[in-house]
């Protein structure tokens, strides 16, 4: 019984399930309210003080979330509305169930996946200081389990031994969530949302948290195909962490580019520059978060980026939001907004909004290597309305006396009529394939739609097809083409796209090792 | 009459007042014997800034305006030494920035 969920932290584990939804064990009522609140109080004393032996032990980001559990803890205004409740004559542990219930639930109804997330943090504070007041600690996990529920709390990850392997299988979960995160710094293999089944699962299972699944009761031949699997992905990471700090080479001796994907600029912080070949890909929707950002930051920004890579190229993409990243203010509200207005599409009708970026843009291009493209690029026109823009406030910027630079314009290759004609955009600078558009595009499958994510595989032979001729085209006419999609990372799509021509890939910073090796397995 | 004052700073971590940020920024404020509070728009509401669980209420996310207001004694150091907090992105590296 095979069921897929999402991967938040990548690996292998087999073991035993661990029920993480076991109740925990119940409370004896006090004789008096006085006694209950003193109870309460002591329990959350409690709870505190085993956060703090945890923190001991932690290094930085475990310690950081163990900081603010006590910081929550230690807080009045948490345990104000429980300590009233038991005045008025309620036992401590419903109280305080009731009370902090009430808070998880505001976090739950959040808009922001963040926000959200910091529900589970909210159960774990709730579970710790329950625990404290029954006194009973509960069932500890036996090492090298699967640790399988709705959700999990952060100190029982961190009171889990690791060394002898598990993993985790949420039925929910969050890949935003503090344990998504441990689970990713530790090697913790992770799956997410894996749905409710309605049964109660035990004895062995297999998790695979590099595709995302478990396979609950395996079969001989199941847990075959499973070691396989888990020893090739031991392979690869213990042998890629010697690729991280070289130049990417195939097996025939030929040089791949390998640049990273970066959403924020505080990605590049835990960057080597050294480690890649710059910057294929910075986001900007980032800085649209909620509102419309000023120049001004938009400025500081690229420019951060730029500083950080030295003379190595930084590829900007002009904001990309519409589809599935709509920004209040700006983008508009669609039936169908894959195919709306998303990209440049929408700068190009919001041009007030499009020229702050274009002025941050230019002004930031003296600061390093910048190269500027357009996302969802479908006609030259597009391109030439956009290149025009970038060229009247260059002017502006030029007679205002405001340093600045133009940068070279290229284009995002996702809309399947620049890959189809690409000899309509001979003037570009450069080519940069998005493969998870390109694909969802060439194949009618909505990328956030589970139901037909089989379909969405840059390894089809006409999305191949494809990133082939528009590689060529640009290798005969002297443009440059990079990939920039998911794909460009997985190790399993990387032969494809090298023997469709590519020598230039833009990767996950967390995938540039996995990705280096895979291309040296390549023989190209 | 005594003393007060007020100010407004983007918040430009990529998380936002949240989780660490928010320890940061209750233990600075709390080390004040002013009385502080923050909002995330200009009229209210207004939520005590040495509380943690009230400013995780607050819900302020990357790109809010993030109105302090104080009053009383230092209140003025206060503010400046919350804003600067804000603008330094909370000391914090990318780490969890990443993870959110």
């Amino acid at each position: 019984m095979r069921i897929e969920g999402i991967p938040a932290s990548p690996g292998y584990a087999e073991g035993p399930l661990f029920d993480l939804d076991q109740p925990p064990a119940s409370y004896k009522a006090k004789a008096s309210s006085d006694e209950e609140q003193a109870a309460l109080v002591s329990a959350i004393g409690k709870a505190v003080g085993r956060l703090a032996a945890l923190i001991e032990t932690a290094n930085g980001d475990a310690a950081g979330i163990l900081e603010f559990h006590i910081a929550m803890l230690e807080d009045d205004a948490l345990s104000g509305p429980a300590l009233s409740a038991i005045g008025s004559g309620q036992p401590a542990d419903a109280a305080w169930r009731a009370a902090l219930d009430s808070e998880i639930a505001s976090y739950e109804t959040s808009d922001q996946d963040y926000f959200r997330a910091r529900a589970a943090d909210l159960r774990d504070i709730r579970d710790q200081v329950l625990r404290a007041l029954s006194e009973d600690s509960e069932a500890a996990t036996p090492p090298g389990a699967i640790l399988y529920g709705d959700d999990i709390a952060p100190t029982r990850f961190l009171e889990t031994d690791w060394s002898k392997g598990g993993g985790i299988a949420l039925r929910r979960g969050s890949t935003a969530s503090h344990v998504a995160m441990l689970a990713r710094s530790r090697g913790v293999p992770m799956v997410v949302g894996l749905g409710d089944e309605g049964e109660t699962r035990t004895g062995v299972a297999l998790l695979d948290a590099e595709r995302g699944a478990i396979v609950f009761s395996p079969s001989p031949a199941e847990i075959e195909a499973f070691r396989q699997s888990a020893s090739t992905f031991a392979d690869r990471q213990g042998a890629a962490r010697t690729f991280l700090t070289e130049p990417a080479v195939t097996k025939a001796g030929t040089a791949v580019r390998v640049q990273v994907n970066i959403a924020y600029p505080s990605d590049v912080d835990g960057i080597e520059i050294e480690s890649c070949d710059g910057v294929g890909l910075m986001r900007t929707e980032f800085l649209f978060g909620k509102t419309v950002p000023d120049e001004e930051t938009q400025y500081r920004a690229y420019r951060n980026v730029l500083e950080w890579a030295g003379d190595k190229p930084v590829t900007i993409r002009t904001v990309d939001a519409g589809g599935d990243k709509p920004v209040p203010g700006f983008t508009v509200e669609e039936t169908n907004p894959f195919l709306g207005l998303r990209g440049i599409r929408l700068s190009l009708k919001r041009r007030d909004i499009f020229r702050v970026q274009i002025r941050a843009l230019l002004r930031a291009a003296i600061h390093g290597n910048l190269k500027v493209m357009f996302p969802m690029i479908a006609t030259p026109e597009e391109y030439s309305q956009a290149a025009a823009l970038f060229a009247e406030e260059q002017a502006a910027l030029a007679a205002q006396g405001v340093a600045h630079r133009l940068p070279p314009l290229g284009i995002m290759v996702e809309v399947p009529s620049v890959a189809l004609a690409p000899e309509a955009f001979a003037d570009v600078a450069f080519f940069s394939i998005g493969s998870n558009d390109l694909t969802q595009y060439v194949m009618a499958a909505a990328r956030d739609n589970a139901a037909v994510a089989h379909l969405n595989s840059v390894r089809n032979p006409a999305v191949l097809r494809l990133i082939a001729a528009v590689t060529a085209f640009g290798r005969e006419r002297g443009i440059p083409v990079s990939l920039c999609g998911d794909a460009g990372g997985d190790p399993a799509a990387i032969p494809a796209l090298l023997e469709a021509g590519l020598r230039d890939l833009s990767v996950a910073p967390a995938q540039l090792a996995m990705a280096k090796a895979a291309i040296a397995d390549v023989a190209v | 009459m005594s003393a007060s004052a007020e100010a407004t700073v983007l918040i430009t971590h990529a998380v936002g007042l949240h989780a660490r940020p928010s320890v940061k920024f209750t233990k600075l404020a709390k080390s004040f014997a002013a009385e502080v509070e923050v909002a995330v728009a200009a009229n209210g509401p207004w939520f005590d800034a040495k509380s943690i669980v009230k400013v995780m209420a607050a819900k302020a996310p990357k790109g809010t305006m993030l109105h302090i207001r104080a009053k009383g004694d230092g209140s003025t150091q206060a503010v400046k030494a919350l804003v600067d907090l804000v603008q330094r992105d909370f000391d914090e590296d990318a780490d969890h920035a990443r993870s959110a």
